[in-house]
């Protein structure tokens, strides 16, 4: 199924990002090139082969519940863009 | 220092210095501001670093030198050295090629930075590279294209290209690197480097700044096998931070560089050696493979039936784990934001829109559409299952081979700009290195020839964990031959 515009749009929204409509128009002709290139994988019958999601099949490592990390909110926060009384600003969400 | 002594210790590798300064022919410092004069000299027109950290390294340089004196230097304490700008250093800007982090300062060091600043190494600065190591020409770089020492009007080679650019033209000895899909063996055959990237696992990530999560992994440019093993010795170990790491103990890289090769077997991926292959790469590798039957090795065809399908798969993984590992660049914890949002929606997205380059939104968009509903199965699923063909491959073909050599690049190094305007074109640039990521393998690339004055590659594949052994057969092979010695001589003096 040909990728049209609007699908880019969509995407674009999931992915929280705002582009022109000239960056649009260069999406839809490049990411249609890319999953022709990707699609080559579907002529391959994968029936019955269990999925790999990591080099090693590994499972996750535990540790012990026990509080490693010191609190650095106020390093982090001297990264922010906009920050106060120990809380990240953002534009007003509720009126 | 005399200006001989500074040109000769400028072409001293890893292990060479640690003798020289073990025997105090200079001190760390008289050595670490020959490498910033260097850098000073010739960075502008390769654009390799991004930083130049001068007093930082004049610091580390001077610690080294009074460790010397009272004896309780390390083996490798004053030997400069650069970083890749993905890995987080305290204090210093760590931007990873991008806007989006042009103003980040890491407030932590990565694992492999404080592993690297224990054994007293003096990082002279960081190294410039595609935006979030999204690339395969280091033209993705918020800070511009790094130019390729040997010929400027080239690429270097992409992601880890200011590292091996700065290695080439000896702005550095050895630098760090990281290889998603190939961006420490493609910049090590464009720029005549020895590269490894080791087994997944084996180095950790805490700190490195995240791409695609399954198959990144951090590893070196150096200009020889020697130097390489020294400097995996120090990265490489368990890391309780990094939930990949893997526990299993650290051989001793440089106690086994030395082992004879007879009765190697060696596999030759068929499909490696076929059409897309210059002729005259292949004429090379062949030779070079021929150095290896020299020394007792046994040649044998192996294939890797899936192999064509790997950069589908990857480009279906890597920007899947690409758009969720980079959702967290949103404008308001760290990094750039847009001016006068409207809302928290534009602020978002005007942040995203602006802080990131043409290729990481490309690729940001291609991951949120496999993941999204109704395709997520048609090709998040189906790729991974393709990467379990993949890996099952080379599985077989390590039943009956030790290790699988062949070309690292189809061909030398291209021009700047020629494949910047067809994203599959350079996504096709990796096609003999991406299944190794895939499957999680550890491969090296060394160099095997010149074609027209420019270097070629030759990539060694083994079995997971078989680091000393790649190391091994480069070594030798290096013993061998003097392709790794051969230089760009960017101002005559090399």
């Amino acid at each position: 199924m040909a990728l049209e515009l609007k699908d880019i749009e969509n995407i674009a929204h999931l992915a929280r990002l705002q582009l022109s409509a000239a960056e649009k128009s260069e999406a839809l002709s490049s990411i249609t090139n890319i999953l022709s290139m990707i699609d080559q994988m579907q002529a391959i019958d994968t029936t019955g082969v269990e999925p790999l999601a990591h080099g090693f099949d590994a499972s996750q490592r535990l540790r012990d519940d026990v509080v490693t990390e010191t609190n650095e909110r106020e390093v982090l926060l001297k990264l922010a863009p906009s920050a106060d009384q120990g809380l990240f600003l953002v534009p007003k969400v509720l009126e | 220092m005399t200006n001989q002594t500074m040109k000769e210790a400028l072409k001293q590798g890893v292990a060479e210095l640690a003798r020289s300064l073990a025997r105090k022919d200079f001190s760390s410092v008289e050595l670490t501001q020959a490498y910033l004069d260097r850098i000073g000299q010739h960075n502008t027109e390769l654009n390799a670093y991004v930083t130049v950290t001068n007093e930082q390294a004049l610091a580390q340089a001077a610690a080294a030198d009074k460790a010397r004196t009272a004896g309780t230097a390390a083996t490798y304490a004053g030997i400069p050295f650069a970083h890749k700008d993905i890995f987080c250093t305290t204090g210093v800007r760590t931007a990873c090629g991008s806007r989006m982090l042009d103003n980040f300062i890491s407030p932590y060091n990565a694992t492999v930075v404080e592993k690297m600043s224990n054994a007293g190494m003096v990082m002279l600065g960081k190294t410039n590279m595609d935006e979030f190591a999204m690339g395969s020409s280091n033209e993705t770089s918020w800070y511009g294209p790094v130019r390729n020492p040997w010929n400027r009007t080239l690429v270097p080679g992409g992601s880890s290209g200011g590292s091996a650019a700065a290695v080439a033209a000896h702005l550095c000895p050895a630098a760090t690197a990281t290889d998603t899909g190939g961006s420490i063996r493609q910049p090590a055959s464009f720029c005549g480097l020895t590269g490894i990237k080791p087994t997944y696992g084996r180095v950790s990530r805490w700190g490195m700044i995240a791409f695609a999560s399954s198959l990144d992994q951090a590893g070196v440019l150096t200009r020889s096998a020697e130097d390489a093993a020294i400097l995996m010795q120090m990265m490489s170990g368990f890391d309780p931070k990094d939930s990949t790491s893997v526990d299993l103990p650290v051989p001793d890289y440089l106690a086994t560089l030395d082992q004879p090769l007879k009765g190697l077997r060696i596999g030759l991926p068929k499909q490696h050696f076929a059409a897309g292959l210059n002729p005259e790469v292949e004429k090379q590798i062949r030779a070079a493979l021929s150095e290896f039957e020299k020394q007792g090795a046994i040649l044998k065809e192996v294939s890797l039936d899936n192999s064509h399908l790997s950069v589908s798969a990857y480009y279906v993984i890597a920007p899947a784990e690409a758009s969720a590992n980079l959702s967290r660049y949103d404008g308001v914890r760290f990094g750039y934001r847009c001016d006068k949002p409207v809302d928290l929606e534009d602020l978002y997205k005007r942040s995203r829109a602006e802080g990131f380059g043409a290729e990481v939104k490309r690729r940001i968009m291609v991951g949120t559409y496999a993941l999204s509903a109704g395709y997520y199965d048609a090709y998040y699923i189906k790729a991974q299952k393709v990467r379990r063909l993949i890996k099952d491959d080379f599985e077989r073909a390590f039943k009956e081979v030790d290790v699988i050599m062949g070309p690292t690049s189809p061909h030398t190094a291209f021009p700047l700009g020629s494949k910047t305007k067809d994203p599959v074109t350079m996504y096709l640039e990796d096609i003999y290195t991406i299944a190794v990521n895939l499957a999680g393998l550890p491969g090296l690339s060394v160099p095997a020839g010149l074609i027209n004055g420019l270097p070629i590659g030759l990539q060694i594949v083994g079995r997971d964990f078989s680091e000393a052994q790649l190391l091994n057969l480069a070594h030798r092979f290096q013993q061998a031959t003097d392709w790794h010695t051969r230089t760009p001589g960017v101002d005559g003096s090399n």
